[in-house]
């Protein structure tokens, strides 16, 4: 999961990352390489001269040496998930119907809502792990696979698109209720 | 020079005519009986040995040598291999080299069956079994194979590619005494052939069918009709295309199955409430030599329990491709008493891990692949299932385990409880990941096992490394014969301690890592003991290979890149992008344009 800073939720001012629960800050010693293509002829044994870790979460070819048989395999478990999109329902309060959108389309929260907010030309405002939305006209929720209302946010991308059944953007004095657990 | 006929004379020299009638026939008597001796020899080592003992037991091993093993198909040449060997019933060849597995190799490198098919048909009529492994294989290749070999019973086709149905359609048509087909892990093209329909009708002699790497529809009524009428058939392996009622339509017919590859392990449809559906347990039940399972391609953990009867028997389990966790497999595993190999996927957790560790106690081999290979802080498998397994089984030869987290303690730990250990393969996805608890780099962890592990052989390394590990190989891994690094080390100097030290290195892959010309030349004295050197993004120039090709004439030292061409080589203090090198007594001949024989 990547670290995102995104202006559109205001994330870094508040200090709060998406990232998977539990994960903190690694004392990773990443002291001693640089990727291979930034290789030069620096004598050996400096290390001195070090980089810092190499591009994290980026896809090296061949690793982790998995062959490409049981790549392939795997992957075409997840491909036929993903082939067939991930429409979702959305309701808006006060909106005479619902419409449908793409949650593998969109990868992130930020590009989520800015579709939400252009479909039905609303504003959702900015996210804050207190404060939910607090503040703004409405809150995006969904429900996911338990049946239960979620304040949309909370939880890694990953696991929210994963787990999301429909949408529903409610009055903000509604979701105080939601942003209050 | 007089020839004594009582001296076994390595001497070609014709004796003076008078005694030449004599010394032939005590040659001749003298060879007849090694030959007869030597037919029971089967070791290749041995063999290899007693080949260099004097030109005549070279020449009877080379008449009695009825298995051709050729670990690297560029080390010698088809021609030669058929000259020397002139009685081989059996052959194995090995191609391209392993990192190509990891589309490390550029397309089209070579490694083609079609000279060594041609050879073989000139030269061994009487051939019955061939076993290639990562080699490239058409269907002209198998017409060949089928056509040339009247008494062809054998063929493995193990991570191999080129070729489709229809060649196998030619197979299964002419070759009336086949009893082993197995094709494992390799890419075969669907040419739209119903091949299964092309065994000859009546009884067949097959005694083992291995398809579950083929990715495409099995004419199922066919199969059916094979399967029944193959009572000689002890392993059969299905693709992921047969459900678990044609699973069970099998089964039935066929008993005294001992391997069972069961296909996708779901049924076609969606099965609703209500439905009869077949007792899948009972036709397990029935299987009672069982005692290999694998497939469970596109499982739905509902049906598991339909493998509880065999499990009691069971030594080999393959859940590698089975997207279960730690409940579901704790399931079936508690029943294995007597596992002694296990493949799984991480799904099943360091919680599953413990339910193994639990109940095999006499697992030798175990296996952990990931779901997700990327990199992450996290996953479902860490040093916590590791060390499980560590206690619980201490019987281990053989590991190979992804994970996102370790710690030295837990490697530390194995190195201690498992003696046996002859395989190491530990991955730990993110690249120069430490230590999860100290922070530290993994060299004292992976120096245990070199040092503690008398028995190792081959050794997989991730993680941070740095040369002090390096330091631990070359110093305790006296017999280590293939070890393959990534991301790891620090300078020449790592890469110096393996050379100079692991004595009974034969296969040494390294990527990613910075070692250099310096540290290539100091191999020197070793690499006529190698199979092959692989090194690919490291730090080594054309220089450096270069001055190996002149100073050992011996081996082929090949360099390449993706983007290369002939017209774009590069300058000599340019960093190659791949370095494969290895002992051959032959010129590549077909080597595509990108690659550089120096």
């Amino acid at each position: 999961m990547e670290m995102e800073r995104q202006n559109d939720l205001n994330l870094k001012a508040t200090e709060l990352r998406l990232g998977l629960p539990g994960s903190d800050e690694q004392p990773e010693k990443r002291n001693n390489k640089r990727a291979s293509s930034d290789m030069d002829n620096s004598s050996d044994g400096e290390k001195g001269d070090r980089e810092c870790a190499p591009p994290t979460k980026t896809q090296v070819v061949g690793w982790p040496p998995i062959r490409s048989y049981r790549k392939n395999v795997i992957q075409a478990k997840k491909t036929e998930v993903d082939a067939a999109g991930m429409y979702v329902k959305v309701s808006m309060d006060g909106a005479p119907y619902l419409r449908k959108v793409d949650l593998k389309v969109h990868k992130s929260y930020p590009e989520l809502l800015k579709a939400l907010q252009n479909m039905f030309k609303c504003t959702i405002g900015v996210y804050s792990e207190r404060e939910g939305y607090d503040g703004s006209e409405f809150a995006p929720t969904y429900e996911d696979k338990d049946g239960d209302w979620m304040l949309v946010g909370d939880v890694p991308w990953e696991m929210f698109s994963t787990s999301c059944k429909r949408l529903r953007i409610m009055k903000g004095s509604e979701a105080k209720g939601l942003g209050c657990l | 020079m007089s020839h004594d006929p009582a001296e076994m004379s390595e001497d070609d020299e014709r004796p003076p005519p008078a005694d030449r009638g004599r010394a032939e026939y005590a040659d001749q008597v003298l060879e007849n009986v090694l030959e007869n001796v030597l037919v029971f020899l089967t070791c290749r080592r041995d063999r290899n040995s007693v080949s260099l003992v004097c030109k005549s037991w070279c020449r009877a091993e080379a008449l009695t040598r009825s298995e051709l093993f050729i670990g690297n198909c560029y080390a010698v040449s088809p021609a030669r291999a058929t000259e020397r060997f002139e009685r081989v019933r059996s052959v194995a060849l090995k191609g391209k080299p392993r990192f190509a597995d990891f589309s490390l190799l550029p397309p089209d490198w070579g490694a083609h069956f079609a000279p060594w098919a041609s050879a073989m048909a000139g030269a061994y009529p009487g051939l019955e079994k061939v076993y290639l492994k990562r080699m490239s294989v058409t269907d002209e290749d198998l017409a060949v194979l089928a056509r040339s070999f009247p008494r062809f019973k054998e063929l493995a086709l193990v991570c191999c590619e080129g070729f489709g149905t229809s060649g196998l359609a030619v197979v299964a048509n002419h070759c009336r005494q086949l009893r082993v087909l197995d094709l494992i892990e390799s890419e075969v093209t669907d040419d739209e052939v119903d091949w299964i329909s092309f065994f000859p009708d009546g009884g067949t002699s097959l005694e083992s069918l291995i398809f579950d790497c083929v990715e495409c529809p099995i004419n199922f009524d066919a199969l059916e009709r094979l399967v029944a009428r193959s009572s000689s058939l002890k392993k059969l392996r299905l693709n992921r295309y047969i459900s678990i009622g044609q699973l069970y339509r099998l089964m039935i017919r066929a008993p005294q199955l001992t391997h069972l590859g069961t296909g996708s392990f779901s049924p076609s449809e969606i099965v609703q409430q209500g439905d009869q559906e077949p007792d899948y347990a009972s036709a397990f039940a029935a299987c009672r030599s069982l005692v290999c399972l694998s497939g469970f391609r596109e499982i739905i953990p509902d049906y598991l329990p339909a493998i509880y009867p065999v499990c009691a028997n069971l030594t080999s389990l393959n859940f590698s491709y089975a997207n279960i966790n730690a409940a579901q497999l704790r399931s079936v595993i508690s029943r294995c008493h007597k596992l002694q190999i296990l493949w799984v996927l991480d799904s099943i957790c360091d919680e599953g891990l413990q339910a193994v560790a639990a109940t095999c106690k006499d697992l030798r081999e175990l296996r952990v692949f990931p779901i997700d290979a990327m990199e992450n802080n996290e996953g479902p498998v860490s040093d916590v299932g590791f060390l499980a397994i560590a206690e619980g089984c201490r019987k281990l030869q053989s590991i190979l385990y992804f994970c996102q987290q370790m710690t030295n303690a837990a490697v530390v730990a194995m190195s201690n409880n498992c003696p046996d250990l002859m395989v190491f393969r530990l991955c730990i996805i993110p690249r120069y990941r430490a230590d999860r608890i100290t922070g530290e780099p993994m060299d004292e962890g992976f120096g245990a096992i070199v040092k503690n592990c008398k028995k190792l052989t081959r050794l997989a390394v991730s993680g941070l490394l740095t040369d002090r590990a390096f330091s631990y190989f070359g110093q305790y891994g006296k017999l280590v014969q293939t070890l393959s690094v990534a991301f790891n080390g620090d300078s020449d100097m790592g890469l110096k301690y393996v050379l100079e030290g692991c004595s009974s290195l034969q296969k040494l892959e390294i990527r990613d890592s910075p070692f250099g010309d310096s540290a290539l030349l100091s191999g020197l004295h070793h690499y006529y003991n190698m199979r092959f050197l692989w090194m690919s993004s490291c730090r080594v120039t054309r220089r450096g290979c270069r001055e190996i090709a002149r100073q050992m004439p011996g081996l082929v030292v090949e360099v390449f890149s993706w983007n290369n061409n002939a017209q774009d080589r590069g300058e000599e203090n340019d960093i190659v992008e791949t370095l494969y090198m290895y002992r051959s007594l032959a010129r590549r001949v077909d080597a595509p344009k990108y690659v550089e024989i120096l």
